[in-house]
């Protein structure tokens, strides 16, 4: 068991009177890409706070890394990386400065993170602008960067929260590459996104309703179990248990002549 | 249906709710938007599909007069938006991209503001904007801010009907907003299509153009096609599979350096992969590439023809400029 990523256990939020995260239970395993769903609402991202040392849980156990998140918050931030889908990189500054700051802050030394630099520029193929400013950058190279800026720490586990969001088709299939490139070398992702086809590149995922994790398993297996064709069709499916409207019908998928 | 190219012809609004000839804007060294034509149909749900940066918002706010294109000339409902821009702003509905409600007024302060910008009442439009009110009623006091994406959005829709306009301009309503509320977002834009209102809509989301009556490209400044989503679909000319084998990853390098590879992509659960052997018989072609796999040693291969989807073409349509 020593090889478990991430391990949750009954892990519960509450505000006030609301529970935003209820009793969720889940492990993730090194070297796997976890694909993290749920609609608008549904907790997601008070359940990554709590993952990445920035909330404390209201109950239950979670260990990420091996690092404790009530005691060992500190530990943790310092074992993964994070990438939000808008702030990640300062665009005034070059791809070099960038590097250097967030290896900087990771505590990395100055011959460390020079050398870490120059591999990560090569790999990334972008030596050529490596002392321009991000902001002159294409979206698609300013994401790698960001992703591998993430990973400069050689973090064991990165979160990604909605890294694709509003990036063109071929930028995103390229980005996922990158994740898999990551889990191939070992290191363990968790994602979240909007993009129902993403989930399908998953190892595995989990899909919140209302606090809960209302699925979890590797999307072949979910699809399956449930008898649906795609994430897509799974998702509408739990995250709206029956029509909510009171009948007038506005939440249901729409029919061909509904155009 | 050939909306794009060729001169306009000087005819009334009678067809055309919107007319774009050769627009163009630039924005120091970015050319935001380059040389484009369009025309969107009375009662029209026309989408404009792209990603962030392709232009769809300057596009967008150039129809609505709140920026003058460089080049080129646009109306609106018969109205040039640049000489008639006064006219045009009581007719339009436009949602902008951004969440620009205000955050502190509640859901029926918002509304009232709206409403009354235009010198109308909530109770004067209620029919209009019933379906979608209906579902914001019960939170009718709560601040804007405290609401849900899809809430939030909701709103935005019903402040941009409150004046009954002629036409709605949606700047991506859906952008950021979780599978089953873009869905139900959705729902409500055919709703008001079947109403007869038109209504031009932009998205980073593929999956939504099939939404539409008709759809445009966008992609980097330029329009990459406009047509129905069937067509733009057909108009894929390269034979294309779903391949799955054991090692995902690994089968897609493998794909890629297969001689007659054009390109390999991560599809959902499949890899989408094109090959350069255009007319050439599908069944023989999926056993090539099978056969090329087990070759390099992947197990647990299927090779299958697939139609192409819109997001397919939309990457086959620009990977050269890419």
């Amino acid at each position: 068991m020593t090889d478990l990523a991430i391990a949750v256990k009954d892990l519960t939020r509450k505000f006030g009177d609301f529970t935003a995260v209820e009793r969720i239970t889940f492990d993730v395993n090194a070297g796997e890409v976890f694909g993290f769903l749920g609609a608008n609402g549904a907790g997601k991202t008070t359940a990554i706070r709590m993952l990445i040392g920035l909330l404390t849980p209201t109950s239950g156990t979670a260990r990420v890394a091996g690092h404790d998140v009530y005691a060992e918050s500190e530990a943790i931030k310092r074992s993964i990386g994070y990438m939000s889908q808008r702030f990640s990189l300062y665009e005034d500054l070059t791809p070099r400065e960038n590097i250097r700051l967030y290896g900087g802050i990771y505590g990395l030394r100055l011959a460390q993170i020079r050398e870490r630099t120059d591999r990560m520029l090569t790999r990334l193929g972008l030596a050529q602008v490596a002392d321009q400013p991000v902001s002159s950058l294409p979206l698609g190279w300013r994401q790698k960067l960001a992703f591998s800026v993430a990973l400069v720490h050689e973090p064991r586990i990165v979160f990604l929260d909605e890294p694709t969001s509003g990036v063109d088709p071929v930028t995103r299939r390229q980005f996922w590459e990158l994740i898999y490139e990551a889990a191939s070398r070992g290191t363990t992702v968790l994602v979240s996104t909007h993009y129902m086809d993403e989930a399908e590149y998953c190892d595995r995922i989990s899909i919140m309703v209302a606090g809960r994790i209302a699925a979890l398993g590797p999307p072949s297996e979910l699809k399956r179990q449930h008898g649906v064709a795609s994430i897509d069709e799974l998702f509408v499916r739990l995250a709206r248990p029956g029509d909510q409207t009171g009948g007038t019908g506005l939440l249901r998928p729409v029919k061909a002549d509904d155009r | 249906m050939s909306a794009n190219g060729g001169p306009a012809t000087a005819g009334p609004y009678e067809h055309d709710a919107i007319r774009a000839e050769s627009i163009s804007k630039r924005f120091g060294p970015t050319l935001a938007l380059d040389n484009v034509s369009f025309a969107v149909e009375k009662g029209e749900l026309f989408g404009f599909i792209g990603p962030d940066g392709a232009g769809k918002t300057t596009l967008f706010r150039i129809l609505v007069s709140l920026l003058v294109p460089d080049a080129g000339r646009a109306s609106v409902l018969g109205l040039d938006v640049v000489s008639d821009y006064r006219a045009l702003r009581q007719r339009v509905g436009y949602m902008p991209g951004r969440f620009s409600l205000y955050p502190d007024l509640s859901v029926h302060e918002n509304l009232t503001f709206f409403a009354s910008v235009f010198g109308t009442t909530i109770e004067r439009e209620y029919e209009q904007i019933k379906p979608i009110y209906s579902q914001l009623e019960s939170f009718k006091d709560r601040r804007a801010a405290a609401l849900s994406g899809g809430m939030k959005q909701k709103l935005a829709l019903c402040c941009a009907l409150v004046h009954r306009p002629d036409i709605l301009l949606l700047d991506e309503p859906t952008t950021g907003v979780d599978a089953v509320s873009r869905r139900e977002f959705w729902d409500l834009l055919g709703r008001l299509k079947h109403g007869g209102l038109t209504t031009v809509v932009s998205t980073p989301y593929m999956d939504e153009a099939t939404r539409c009556d008709r759809i445009a490209l966008v992609h980097r400044g330029r329009l990459r096609g406009v047509d129905t989503p069937e067509a733009i679909v057909q108009a894929f000319e390269r034979p294309l599979f779903g391949v799955r084998a054991n090692d995902r990853y690994r089968a897609l390098l493998a794909l890629r350096k297969y001689e007659h590879a054009h390109s390999a992509y991560p599809f959902g659960d499949v890899i989408h992969y094109t090959d350069d052997r255009i007319g050439a018989p599908v069944d023989a072609i999926a056993g090539d590439v099978s056969t090329f796999l087990s070759a390099s040693g992947f197990s647990d291969i299927s090779v299958e023809p697939l139609t192409p989807t819109v997001e397919d073409s939309f990457i086959a349509r620009t990977e050269d400029a890419a």
